[in-house]
């Protein structure tokens, strides 16, 4: 602080000759009053009710007016603005009268002229002999510079919030419209098949993200039904892109020529044509027809794969088996690539289940290193084989949830179940989402 | 929840005498009335609290959309007063706090049975026919003032200090601590406090109440104090010779002389 008054300096030499140090020791000769007038800072001193007593030549020229027109006629507030004086009223005069002391306070003082000076303010309380409060002495310190350099803070801070506030909601909508075109690439709801029972899930991993899983069921004809799913390679718009574009493929296709082999072939043609580029876009894939029997209950299935996992089929004894496919190549990569076939016949009570890799990459264990896998996904089917597709749906669901922070992909599901019991009965399922 | 633990409720003076509630206004908290609890305790038992978001009161009760209003903290005392389970006390509020008081036994009345407004002001802006002191831009000042002073509250300091309720020297030892209040909770104070308009519910008192007015009050002028007088049926006014807002401060002795001899006129 530089308004302490400083010690007299001690006489230099009894001679009187004006060695350096004496020159040095004059040089600092400073009056105490000369000090207090011109101090940079301001000085002042109230009666307990405010009343101005003394001021010195720096504040009064800070302030623009004479002596005469402060001294007994103005009270410390008179010289504040009038939001300083309802600050200085609920908070500087109480802290002041119970601590005897204040501190640093930021205010502003009005210039002759309407110009505002902000200070920072100083106050302790002079007591008498026996303890009665007598006067307030007062120390005002320049802040412009202080000022403008918190005021541009606070605009920062300010500004900050602003920008997270409108990132927070830039990102709802975003999640919104994500939400939106996700449920675009899959079915709302699965269509009624007569004597097929149906169940689907999509986990979606990250709701900032669109997942690159995908599965229909739909009518080829009076007696058919075309079912698909797969696994587009990455994430975000592009793969959305590259799924969209697959779903309709497959879809059309399949009107056209309803053999799985010629429905994966023309879906190949049209990726490896549309990103033969420096942007190769591929995706994994089972398309299979079924066709229930409406005397026997029984549905037969027959489906090709393009480099995806093999199907697993759940069997009203108990038991649980892979459908192989193994061979199938990814579809978009090559110009004419083979797809293997595999068919099979679910007797009523059986389940065919179709999954993403997310479901058997699913890292487990206690350091999240280990993973899924086929072999657990079997024994899983085998513990629910018998069931109906939404009961084995809604175990999966259940085992999804229990991988938590281990399941970090997108991952689809969709079971195709024969009815058990006497009489096929077609149930409509929805499809079921989870966003978690 | 734990009333009296979330206003930080004090209670003091003599176990036997009527309840005198002692309320805050905006700004400080409980220590306001360090001069006057001297004065009551022999004879009254004296209740003091801080309100949610002033003092040590528990921070994390406060609700931006409860305390928008003047009600809210009006549902403060309520909810003091039917902890303690007080009955017919007296409700002596600074400031903000005497119309706070109005509210208050007007949700209560069982609880409150007579008030003490000390520099009372129903309504700080000025309206038409009615001189309150100040326009919008003062307030904006004001709140400008809050931010620029933080007054030893930091997000840093004041879970230490209201996590250890036991050990009171903590907060004594701070700085200014009586004044600190979380910025936000003070923005949101200062609004509701210097935005109300209060003067339609002082015509609702019915309870004998005292008005406490200073010769010079920068917030509350003398025309305030003579019209919150006239509003309230039957009230008695009486001018402090004192100057500032807070002549509990800055002239106890008086401000301690009107208060009881207005308590002993109900005895």
């Amino acid at each position: 602080m530089m308004c302490r008054i400083g010690q007299e300096p001690d006489p230099q030499g009894a001679d009187g000759a004006r060695t350096p140090d004496a020159a040095f020791a004059a040089l600092l000769e400073d009056s105490a009053e000369e000090l207090y007038e011109t101090a940079p800072c301001g000085y002042l001193s109230t009666l307990m009710d405010g009343t101005v007593v003394k001021l010195n030549t720096t504040l009064l020229n800070w302030l623009g007016v004479e002596r005469d027109a402060v001294v007994g006629r103005r009270r410390f507030t008179d010289l504040l603005t009038v939001g300083g004086k309802l600050y200085h009223e609920t908070h500087f005069a109480p802290l002041l009268r119970m601590q005897g002391e204040i501190s640093g306070i930021a205010l502003e003082i009005k210039q002759t002229g309407g110009a505002r000076m902000p200070v920072l303010v100083s106050s302790v309380v002079k007591y008498g002999s026996t303890g009665e409060p007598l006067l307030i002495r007062t120390t005002l310190f320049d802040a412009r510079d202080r000022r403008a350099y918190e005021e541009e803070l606070l605009r920062r801070r300010r500004a900050a919030e602003e920008a997270t506030r409108q990132a927070e909601a830039d990102r709802a909508r975003l999640q919104d419209a994500l939400a939106a075109l996700q449920q675009a690439l899959l079915p709302s709801t699965l269509p009624e098949v007569p004597g097929l029972e149906t169940a689907a899930h999509y986990h979606t991993a990250s709701p900032d993200q669109l997942g690159g899983d995908f599965y229909d069921v739909f009518a080829v004809d009076g007696k058919r039904w075309a079912f698909f799913l797969g696994d587009v390679c990455g994430k975000g718009p592009k793969a959305a892109a590259v799924t969209s574009l697959t779903r309709y493929t497959l879809r059309a296709a399949a009107l056209h020529d309803p053999d799985p082999v010629a429905a994966l072939s023309t879906l190949n043609t049209v990726l490896h044509e549309r990103y033969s580029g420096g942007d190769p876009r591929y995706c994994t894939a089972i398309f299979g027809i079924v066709e229930p029997d409406p005397d026997s209950g029984h549905v037969t299935v027959s489906l090709a794969s393009g480099g995806h996992p093999p199907a697993l089929v759940l069997r009203a004894d108990g038991t649980s088996d892979f459908l192989p496919t193994p061979g199938g190549l990814l579809v978009g990569i090559l110009p004419a690539p083979r797809f293997t076939t595999a068919t099979t016949t679910l007797a009523p009570g059986d389940t065919l289940l179709l999954y993403t890799d997310g479901l058997t990459e699913a890292r487990t264990g206690a350091d999240r290193t280990a993973l899924y896998g086929d072999e657990a996904l079997r024994a899983f089917g085998a513990g629910h084989a018998g069931k109906p597709p939404q009961a084995v749906i809604r175990a999966l669901i259940g085992l999804l949830d229990g991988f938590g922070d281990g399941l970090d992909d997108d991952t689809a599901l969709l079971a195709l179940g024969a009815p058990a019991g006497p009489r096929p009965t077609a149930t409509p399922v929805p499809a079921t989402k989870n966003t978690r | 929840m734990d009333i009296l633990r979330r206003n930080n409720v004090t209670v003091t003076g003599n176990p036997h005498g009527p309840v005198v509630v002692l309320a805050h206004g905006f700004g400080c908290d409980q220590n306001m009335w360090r001069l006057t609890v001297p004065a009551l305790a022999e004879d009254y038992r004296v209740v003091l609290f801080d309100y949610v978001g002033s003092g040590r009161s528990d921070l994390t009760a406060f609700s931006a959309e409860r305390y928008a209003s003047l009600d809210g903290y009006a549902r403060d005392v309520v909810e003091v007063c039917e902890a303690l389970d007080l009955r017919d006390a007296v409700f002596v509020g600074h400031s903000v706090s005497a119309m706070t008081g109005v509210l208050a036994a007007r949700q209560a009345p069982e609880r409150i049975g007579a008030l003490v407004m000390v520099a009372p002001s129903p309504r700080y802006i000025d309206d038409e026919g009615y001189r309150g002191g100040f326009d919008e831009q003062d307030i904006d000042e004001l709140l400008a003032s809050l931010e620029s002073n933080y007054l030893g509250w930091s997000s840093v300091m004041a879970p230490v200090i209201m996590g250890n309720p036991e050990r009171p020297e903590l907060a004594e030892e701070l700085t200014n601590s009586f004044c600190a209040t979380d910025p936000e909770m003070a923005r949101i104070f200062a609004r509701t406090t210097f935005l109300s308009d209060s003067r339609d519910d002082l015509k609702s008192v019915v309870v004998p109440t005292l008005v406490l007015e200073c010769t010079e009050d920068a917030i509350a002028p003398r025309e305030v104090g003579a019209f919150v007088h006239r509003s309230v049926p039957g009230s008695t006014l009486v001018t402090l010779d004192a100057t500032g807002h807070c002549p509990q401060l800055s002239a106890p002795e008086a401000t301690n002389e009107a208060i009881t001899a207005f308590l002993a006129g109900r005895r």
